[in-house]
Order: structure tokens, then sequence, then C-alpha cells
């Protein structure tokens, strides 16, 4: 009992749970859910594509519980995503061959250096002009769906290059290639930010930035820095979409993924409020959308329809969050034991 | 005066672009073409007019190009499917958006979420409700809804306007004369300034704020209605990111972010520089049409920008701190003690 009070009060518990449940409803009413097959040496079956799927918004929570901590937010991440498939289909052309116009590791290179600048963009609006988050980060939402449609002449660009379709259709040791960018992404992540200060640092911007500027902590660069390394997680997420599909589509590619990697980040347990965050609980956040999704598929409900299930599932959890909701809660409770 | 400088720099912008564009281009210089602007926009104008009393109350509505989008596909659907009167669907669609709005501004005040989720989850759930009406184009073929389409008012010899058109502005005056000369209107402004101090002045804030998001409902599902009038169609993807240009415009009419500024003219000028920059690129022809979201992104920047100057300008003459100290002091962890 004591055992389970210490564990409730860490903030990974609630979305495990959450997880759980989820798992647990399609154990039983999802047939077949569990099913882990060997093909060709490769591991194939609902929970992997939950993995696999789930990659491109995992990668973007991992940039986004940075900027979130600093009581901020990046709304561009969707559109950064389009601009770093667009980048890399058009350096790697649509050669019907499979001879890539530039080698596809510099064309890989040239896109993250894209949207690592566009990160770099976002994080001087709001660390040096000051700029409300949602507003810096709405001009490049705005402009960077336009940048992308520019970069592939509004048209989807098919390739045909077959090394850069391991990034997001590849198998390492029979798991999805893009869960070992994910994993080495976050683990690098938890290094710096928890073997070092600097997780610290930048809970400490999103708490009170004045007060962390007076603690001789260089309050801006932190902000910068958060936002810069969000841009690049959204260029990577961005190369394994464009190589999931073998295509390049400015229009859709990463369409309201925004939202998704709030969410998830939301669903992690770190509070938009900004001062703590869980990369851990991050990661969570992602599979129960992306386990959210797929069990929703699994039901032949049309996919568009899951939305209305993702809007509940935020009001719920912001309810949650809410101080006045639990106080309200609590009063109901503490009324029935006193009636009692 | 000051305070007139962002509209006024909005007004030389318009201006030297429709004079740019009339030197440039042959038949670009005409009343209809002028008049042209408000048929167009006439549904991003409605929705402006709603998102400006959002925007300055100090919050923001994402939710309105999807409840823009439900409406349509309610609408359609009721008039060909269900073969109902527009008599009765019209107050039916205009209702069910303005529950909307007042269900996510109940959450707002209530449990005192931010908006942003709130909203945010809002365009999920119109979204994803608009699918649940049909995955397809509803084509309308009622005879009122076919006569309001093709119907043209001569104005000024030879030009015309549309009824949408004219609906638009009847929206802009009524809109004009609630934010200027009625209480609701100036307790918006209060909000946005100051909400304690609206809020110790006695001012009605928490029914003012559910108000809000109820009119910005209303406008979206009106500015629907007005949509279908101008494609005769209901299409679950119609107005995808129009609450972005929405947003967009209302800053470029100088309305500022943080609230507690704006005007209803200034939003007007926005959204006729918005569709003005979309006439100069159909005019010249070769240019791709996304370059409008990019043009329109650098002026979000470029107005943004003016108002940081503007704004450390007054804190310094007035002492009112309108932008990072109240963030900074809402940040103060006194509400997360009470909530662990």
């Amino acid at each position: 009992m004591a055992a389970w009070r210490r564990l409730s009060r860490t903030k990974i518990v609630w979305p495990l749970v959450t997880l759980g449940l989820l798992m647990l409803f399609n154990l039983f009413f999802t047939p077949h859910f569990f099913r882990i097959e060997m093909l060709d040496g490769h591991l194939f079956g609902n929970v992997i594509d939950i993995l696999k799927n789930g990659a491109p918004i995992m990668i973007l929570a991992i940039g986004l519980t940075l900027v979130i901590a600093t009581h901020g937010i990046d709304i561009s991440v969707g559109s950064v995503v389009a601009i770093s498939a667009g980048v890399v289909a058009m350096l790697i052309g649509g050669d019907l061959a499979g001879n890539p116009r530039v080698p596809v590791a510099m064309a890989m290179a040239a896109a993250l250096l894209v949207c690592t600048a566009a990160g770099m963009w976002n994080g001087m609006l709001v660390s040096w002009i000051g700029m409300q988050p949602i507003i810096a980060t709405l001009i490049l939402f705005v402009a960077g769906r336009g940048i992308a449609m520019v970069t592939t002449n509004a048209m989807v660009v098919w390739l045909y290059v077959k090394p850069f379709a391991l990034l997001g259709q590849g198998y390492l040791f029979g798991l999805p290639f893009s869960l070992y960018i994910v994993a080495v992404l976050l683990a690098a992540t938890w290094l710096v930010s928890r073997r070092t200060a600097l997780g610290m640092f930048v809970e400490a911007v999103g708490i009170n930035p004045t007060a962390t500027r007076f603690a001789g902590i260089n309050a801006r660069g932190i902000l910068f820095w958060c936002y810069t390394f969000s841009g690049f997680c959204a260029g990577v997420s961005g190369l394994i979409v464009c190589s999931t599909v073998m295509s390049a589509d400015g229009n859709n590619a990463g369409n309201l993924f925004e939202l998704d990697a709030i969410l998830a980040v939301v669903l992690g347990g770190t509070s938009l409020n900004g001062g703590r965050f869980f990369l851990f609980g991050s990661m969570v956040g992602a599979l129960i959308i992306q386990t959210l999704t797929t069990t929703i598929y699994a039901f032949n409900v049309p996919p568009e329809i899951a939305q209305v299930v993702k809007a509940l599932v935020v009001y719920a959890v912001s309810l949650l969050q809410s101080d006045v909701f639990r106080a309200r809660v609590t009063a109901v409770f503490a009324r029935r034991e006193a009636a009692a | 005066m000051k305070a007139r400088l962002p509209i006024l720099v909005t007004l030389a912008l318009f201006l030297l672009m429709f004079a740019a564009g009339s030197v440039a281009f042959v038949g670009f210089f005409s009343v209809q073409n002028f008049l042209n602007l408000f048929i167009d926009n006439a549904y991003l104008l409605i929705l402006a007019v709603g998102m400006t009393f959002v925007i300055i109350s100090g919050g923001i509505d994402l939710s309105v190009g999807s409840v823009l989008a439900l409406s349509t596909m309610v609408a359609s659907s009721l008039l060909e499917r269900s073969g109902a009167s527009p008599a009765v669907v019209i107050p039916l669609v205009l209702a069910m958006g303005t529950a909307l709005g007042l269900f996510m501004g109940y959450l707002i005040q209530a449990f005192t979420l931010p908006p942003f989720i709130i909203t945010l989850a809002g365009l999920y759930l119109a979204r994803g409700l608009c699918y649940i009406v049909s995955i397809d184009t509803i084509a309308i073929t009622n005879e009122f809804w076919m006569g309001v389409a093709y119907a043209s008012l001569k104005i000024l010899g030879n030009s015309f306007v549309s009824p949408g058109a004219i609906l638009a502005v009847v929206v802009v005056l009524a809109g004009m004369y609630v934010l200027r000369f009625t209480r609701f209107g100036r307790t918006v402004y209060a909000m946005g300034g100051n909400e304690q101090s609206a809020i110790l002045m006695g001012l009605p804030v928490g029914r003012t704020k559910i108000a809000i998001y109820a009119l910005s409902g209303f406008c979206s599902a009106l500015a629907g209605i007005v949509f279908t009038f101008y494609t005769l169609s209901g299409y679950a993807l119609h107005g995808k990111g129009m609450e972005l240009d929405a947003i967009a415009t209302v800053v470029i009419g100088g309305t500022l972010l943080t609230g507690g500024a704006g005007s209803i003219v200034g939003t007007v000028l926005g959204v006729l520089v918005y569709g003005i920059i979309q006439v100069l690129i159909v005019f010249q022809g070769t240019l791709n049409s996304w370059w409008t979201r990019i043009v329109i992104g650098f002026l979000v920047f470029v107005f943004c920008l003016l108002q940081r100057l503007f704004e450390s300008r007054t804190k310094v003459v007035a002492g009112k701190g309108v932008s990072a100290p109240p963030a900074e002091a809402e940040a103060v962890p006194v509400s997360r003690g009470a909530g662990e």
C-alpha cells in the first residue's frame, strides 16, 4: 500500500495506467491485438505497428516537452515536418531509376539544417524579441506550409531511392528502424537534461524567467536552444514521415501533428504551465494516442471520427489538470464522507 | 494617435498594394475588384469579427474553422437529406454554433482552463463531427440557397455585391456597435487589459468570458452559412486552417494578441489586406498561390514586431505591464502547491 502511494505520486503512473487500460480493453475486445508474427526476420503485429506509427509523434514530443517545460509552446512543428519532407524529397529527386540527385545522407543533413534554422527562428522570436510563444510559432505555422508547398512546386514528389526507405520502413534486428532513432534521441535528451543541470535550468525558466536570470542563468539562451531543438526534432520526424510513404506532400505531411504532439506531452503529465517535464511520460502519451487511433481503426470506425475521441480525451485530461475541478471533486467526496 | 498607428500602417499597406496592383496590371483598378474583396472574403470577415472579440479579451479561439465546416455539413445535410426548410435550418445551425462556443466558454471560465487547449480540442471535436455527418461532399440544390448564391445587387453603376458580402458588412457594423457602445463590449476591453482589475471593478467577467466564446461560435456558424452560399456545398474539409487566417487578419488589423486593445475597423482592413494579396498573386499569374501563406506569415511577423515595439514604449509611459509581467506573475507556483 505504501509502495503504491509512493508510486502514485510519481507523474509517470497515470499515463501508464491509461495506456494499460487501453491495452486491457484491446485484450478483451480486439481479436489478435497482441499477436506478433515473425516474417522474413521482422516482427509484425499491432503492437509493433503502434510503436512504428507512433515514432514521428514521439520524436516531436521529445522536442516539445522541453519547449512546454519553459511555459512555451511550438505550434509550427507540423509545418516544419512538411518543410523537412519537402526539402529532402526535392534534393533526392523523383528519379524513377532510383538514382538520387544528391547523396541521400547529404539531402537528409540539408533538411535537418533547414529545420534547425526554422527552430532557431522561433527561438529568436521568443527569446530575444519576446513574443508570446503561440504567436511566434504561429508565423511559421502559417508560412511553413507555404514554404513546403513552394519547395515542392505544390506537387506531391514521389521517391524511388531505395536506401532512403530504411528510415521509415526498414528493420534492424527485427524491429522497425525508426524506433532506434526514437531511442537514441530520447536517451541523448534524457542524459543531457537529467544527468546535467540543464533540465533544471529549463524548468526554472518555465517557473520564473526573471528570477532565473537573476540567479545567473542565461534564460534567453535556454529558451532559444529549446525551440531550436524542437525544430531539429521536427526535421527528424519529417524525414521519417517522408520515408514511410516515400513521398512529400507539402499540404498533408505533418498535418495536425502539432496537436497530436502537444496532446502527447500533456497526457504524459507535463503541465502547459511549464516548470516540470517528463520525457518518458511524453513517450507514453504518444503511445496512448497511437493506441487509441489503432483501436479505433480495429473497430472499423472511419479514422476521421477518431478526432472526436481525441477531443474528449483532451477535455478529460484538461479537467483533471484543473485545480478548480479537482477542488470541486474533492469537496464532493469530503461531503459524502462527512455524511457517512 | 499612437493607438491608431497599427491601423494606419495597415491602411497604408492596403492602399499601397491596391495602387501597385493598379499600376502593374490592366483591369486591376475597378470598383468591382474592390467589392470582390468583400464578396470573396465574406466568411472570413465574419469569422474575424468574432475572433476580434476573443483576442481583445485576451483569449484565443482555434475552433472557428472547424465549426465553420461543421455548419456547412449540418446545413447541407439537413437541406438535402432531410429536406428541411431553410427557415428551420438557418436558426438550427446558428444555435448549434452558439452552443458549441458556450460549451467551450463554460469550460474555460468555470475551470480556469487555457483557451488554447480547450478550443484546440474544439477544433478536433467539430472536425470529427463533420465526418460523422458524412465523409463526402454534399452539394446543395435547395432553391432558396441557390437563389441566394446567384443573387447579386447592383450598386454604383455596373458593380455588384453578393448577399453574403452584405451580411458580412452588417456583422461588421453590429460588431463595431457592440464593442464600442455596449457594456458587454467595454467589459471585453477591460478583461483584456487586466482581468484581475476588471473583476475588482465589479465587472461581470465570468459571464462575459462565456458570452465571448458563444459569440465566436455564433459568428463561425454564420460564416459557415455564408460559406455555403459561396460554394453551394458542405464538406468536412472546408475551412481547413481558416482559424489561423482569421487570427492572422486580426493581428494584421492591429489588435494586440495580449488583449486589451484593438478594433473591428482594423480587422476589416486586415481582411482586405489578406484578400488583396491573393488577388495580386492571381493577377501576377506565375506565382504559386501558396505564396499567399508565406506573405501572410511575413506580415504577421512584421505586425507582431511593431506591437512589441509599441508595447515596450507604453509600458515605460503608463507602467502598465501588458506583455511579460502578468505571465511571469501567474507562473509563481502558488496554484501548483495547492494542487499537489
